[in-house]
């Protein structure tokens, strides 16, 4: 166990190696070094937090055809600790009639519920928080924390129009777990376990977005709703109603709530990489666990862009729509696709053609929705064409 | 010398007896649903702790907590469902003055 | 001077450790210190939930008692049921009663006191329930006995799954859930709908 092969585990053996010459019992500092190690986890998803603020704002000026903050720092790299100094020392008002336990914790638990997920996320094949294995369910979990740090605040506000955002966007998050959750369930059926680093594993011989295309469409789109960012962002749009469930929040609890939604997202671009993508495979240049490393966070970093990129060229839509989206298309495509997907599975796992067959069958199904769209849409047309005629003798009387 | 089972059976006696005591004890209807959670929790405590005390190979003790947490799901849902409806018309959802079923 | 390591779940890198005196006698193992903490925590945000007059602060009390559950299922082992606690309990249904209670609102504000008039009949029953329980429970025997070590290799998410979808085990049950299930949502939508 060199440095190289093994990063975590030989510090870890070095550290020990020291408490215990300090006369600590080896049980003892096991528990002083897990602290230790979670720390340390927490840490680093706090600085790649900042240093997200950065890339995000780099991004949007690119996407809008302007440079974006390049006046701090080499290309504005120190402009994200410009906004964390100026929410710091900004006044802190609490709104008057306000809750304000509830109104105190609903940033805290917005923040925990995102790192939380650090937890199961492994960068490497030996640099991993905990090896769960229900990882998938746990991921589902934080959301729903998410969830409700979402309503704490909107309620605490004592504002109709933080209590209006947050139940859009409660109403949002919930609808979209369903097809969430059944999108990862077809890569715990493909490999037939439910922990994150056994479908990581799995992936160092095919990915599974060549076997199943559709999940990975399906769970881009609704990890893209369960974040509430844009097209799905309803709820904070200041347009329609003035920054949603966050209008009250001030300063660094205000800072808390953005950061966490750009840590959210990163972190979500990290499991469609990880659950879709091979996480940190890349043709073998996995065995050095700091390179692998550095391959995660550049696939992480490639989706997070993939999310901004959907952010900032589509337009809102509607939360009927939004909704109508999920249980009248999202939902019903997903649970045929997990149907078919174990069926499939099952008969073709004895014969060699398991790659090109679930490819295949996920392209049909893909083709048949297509289908039955243009169906619908060609007959609501025909519906609007024999109502125009009439519509229009109307109008002219 | 680990945890012994009848800590886990105190436990889930004292959050059941908790929940009884919300139960027959509030008005709000809606806090009498969340007594009836508190109580079906403490069930659940004890089924898992049965589970994995006597033998951990044998599911039933997890199968049968599941179907708990499926009734808990949909008698909570059916229960508020219930209550609002009865808000709309009554604009009360204090259990006393529900009373139109009485002679 | 022993050591003892327990691991608390199955894939967790972390041991827990002794507090242990020079002459070498165990005292509490951190599992235990764990389990009287979390059991703290349960008891008393059930006692909030029954207890406080304003009924969101009883629906968010509720929903740190669950949590406490949801550690303690965790301690017993039992990894899937924790997760889905969270899931179903604190995810879908804390959140409906949260929903529920801003619905019904409009013209109850929590004045005066949310207790009935015969409330300490009640605390009085309660307590006779609990006493009863336990001195029942006491009294059976081999209800001391401390848990077993999981076999090897067991792997309980996997046996759990066969065990709801096998004919010879519990698909019944599964299934009829599954149409309980259906009936509460149908029912649900059909009652709360607001007919214009």
């Amino acid at each position: 166990m060199t440095f190289w092969s093994d990063p975590v585990n030989f510090i870890a053996a070095w550290l020990r190696g020291i408490l215990t010459g300090w006369g600590m019992g080896a049980a003892l500092s096991n528990v002083l070094l897990a602290f230790l190690g979670i720390i340390v986890l927490v840490v680093f998803a706090l600085v790649l937090d900042i240093f997200l603020v950065w890339v995000e704002r780099k991004v949007v000026a690119r996407f809008q055809d302007r440079i974006g903050p390049n006046r701090i720092g080499p290309f504005g790299l120190i402009q994200p600790f410009a906004d964390i100094i100026k929410l710091i020392i900004k006044e802190d008002i609490t709104p008057e009639g306000a809750d304000k336990v509830v109104y105190n914790i609903a940033p805290v638990l917005a923040a925990t519920a995102v790192i939380l997920l650090w937890a199961i996320l492994p960068l490497a094949s030996t640099i991993y928080g905990v090896d769960l294995n229900v990882a998938l369910l746990y991921l589902v979990a934080a959301g729903a924390l998410g969830t409700l740090a979402i309503i704490m605040g909107g309620w605490a506000s004592n504002n109709k129009y933080a209590l209006l955002g947050a139940f859009r966007m409660v109403a949002n998050m919930i609808s979209y777990e369903v097809p969430m959750v059944v999108a990862l369930l077809i890569p715990a059926i493909i490999t037939g376990t439910m922990s994150v680093k056994g479908i990581t594993e799995f992936q160092s011989g095919v990915w599974i977005v060549i076997l199943s295309p559709l999940a990975a469409v399906i769970f881009i789109i609704s990890a893209i709703a369960e974040l509430g960012r844009a097209p799905f962002d309803l709820n904070e749009a200041e347009s329609e109603i003035v920054a949603g469930f966050h209008i009250e929040y001030t300063g660094m609890k205000f800072g808390w709530f953005y950061a966490s939604e750009l840590l959210h997202s990163f972190t979500f671009g990290g499991f469609i990489a990880i659950l879709f993508f091979g996480g940190y495979n890349f043709f073998g240049l996995e065995k050095y666990p700091l390179l692998a490393a550095v391959i995660f966070l550049v696939k992480a970093l490639f989706f997070y862009w993939v999310i901004m990129w959907v952010k900032y060229s589509m337009p809102r839509i509607r939360i009927d729509h939004m909704l109508a989206f999920n249980w009248k298309f999202l939902t019903p495509l997903s649970l045929a696709l997990l149907i078919v997907t174990a069926l499939m599975d099952k008969l073709l796992a004895p014969t060699n053609f398991y790659v090109i067959g679930m490819f295949l069958t996920n392209v049909v199904i893909a083709w048949l929705t297509i289908e039955i769209l243009r169906a619908v849409g060609r007959k609501q047309k025909r519906i609007e064409e024999t109502l125009q005629p009439a519509a229009e003798a109307v109008a002219h009387h | 010398m680990g945890i012994p089972l009848s800590w886990y059976l105190i436990l889930s006696a004292a959050l059941f007896s908790i929940g009884l005591f919300g139960v027959l004890a509030r008005k709000n209807a809606i806090a009498i649903l969340l007594g009836i959670e508190l109580m079906l929790n403490a069930v659940n405590i004890n089924l898992v702790a049965f589970w994995r005390y006597l033998d951990p190979a044998q599911m039933a003790g997890q199968v049968f907590a599941i179907i708990v947490f499926a009734v808990a799901a949909a008698e909570v849902a059916v229960g508020l469902a219930l209550i609002i409806s009865v808000y709309r018309r009554r604009k009360t959802v204090i259990a006393d003055e529900i009373n139109l079923m009485k002679w | 001077m022993k050591l003892c390591g327990l691991s608390i779940l199955p894939g967790l890198s972390a041991k827990t450790s002794c507090i242990e005196n020079e002459i070498g006698i165990n005292l509490m193992t951190a599992t235990h210190i764990i389990f009287l903490i979390v059991a703290a925590l349960i008891l008393a945000s059930a006692l909030m939930v029954v207890t406080t007059r304003n009924l969101i602060h009883a629906a968010l009390w509720l929903v740190a008692a669950l949590f406490g559950v949801a550690v303690l299922y965790a301690i017993l082992d039992a990894s899937f049921m924790a997760v889905v606690q969270v899931v179903i309990y604190i995810g879908a249904i804390a959140i409906l009663f949260i929903f529920a209670v801003m619905l019904t609102r409009r013209e109850m504000r929590d004045r005066g006191s949310q207790l009935r008039k015969g409330w300490w009949l009640a605390a009085l029953l309660g307590l006779l329930v609990f006493a009863g329980l336990a001195f029942m429970l006491i009294a059976q025997p081999g209800i001391n006995r401390t848990v077993a070590d999981m076999p090897q290799g067991l792997d309980t998410v996997k046996l759990l799954g066969t065990a709801l979808v096998a004919p010879d085990a519990y698909m019944l049950p599964f299934e009829v859930a599954s149409v309980l299930l259906l009936a509460a949502l149908v029912g649900a939508v059909y009652i709360a709908v607001n007919k214009k």
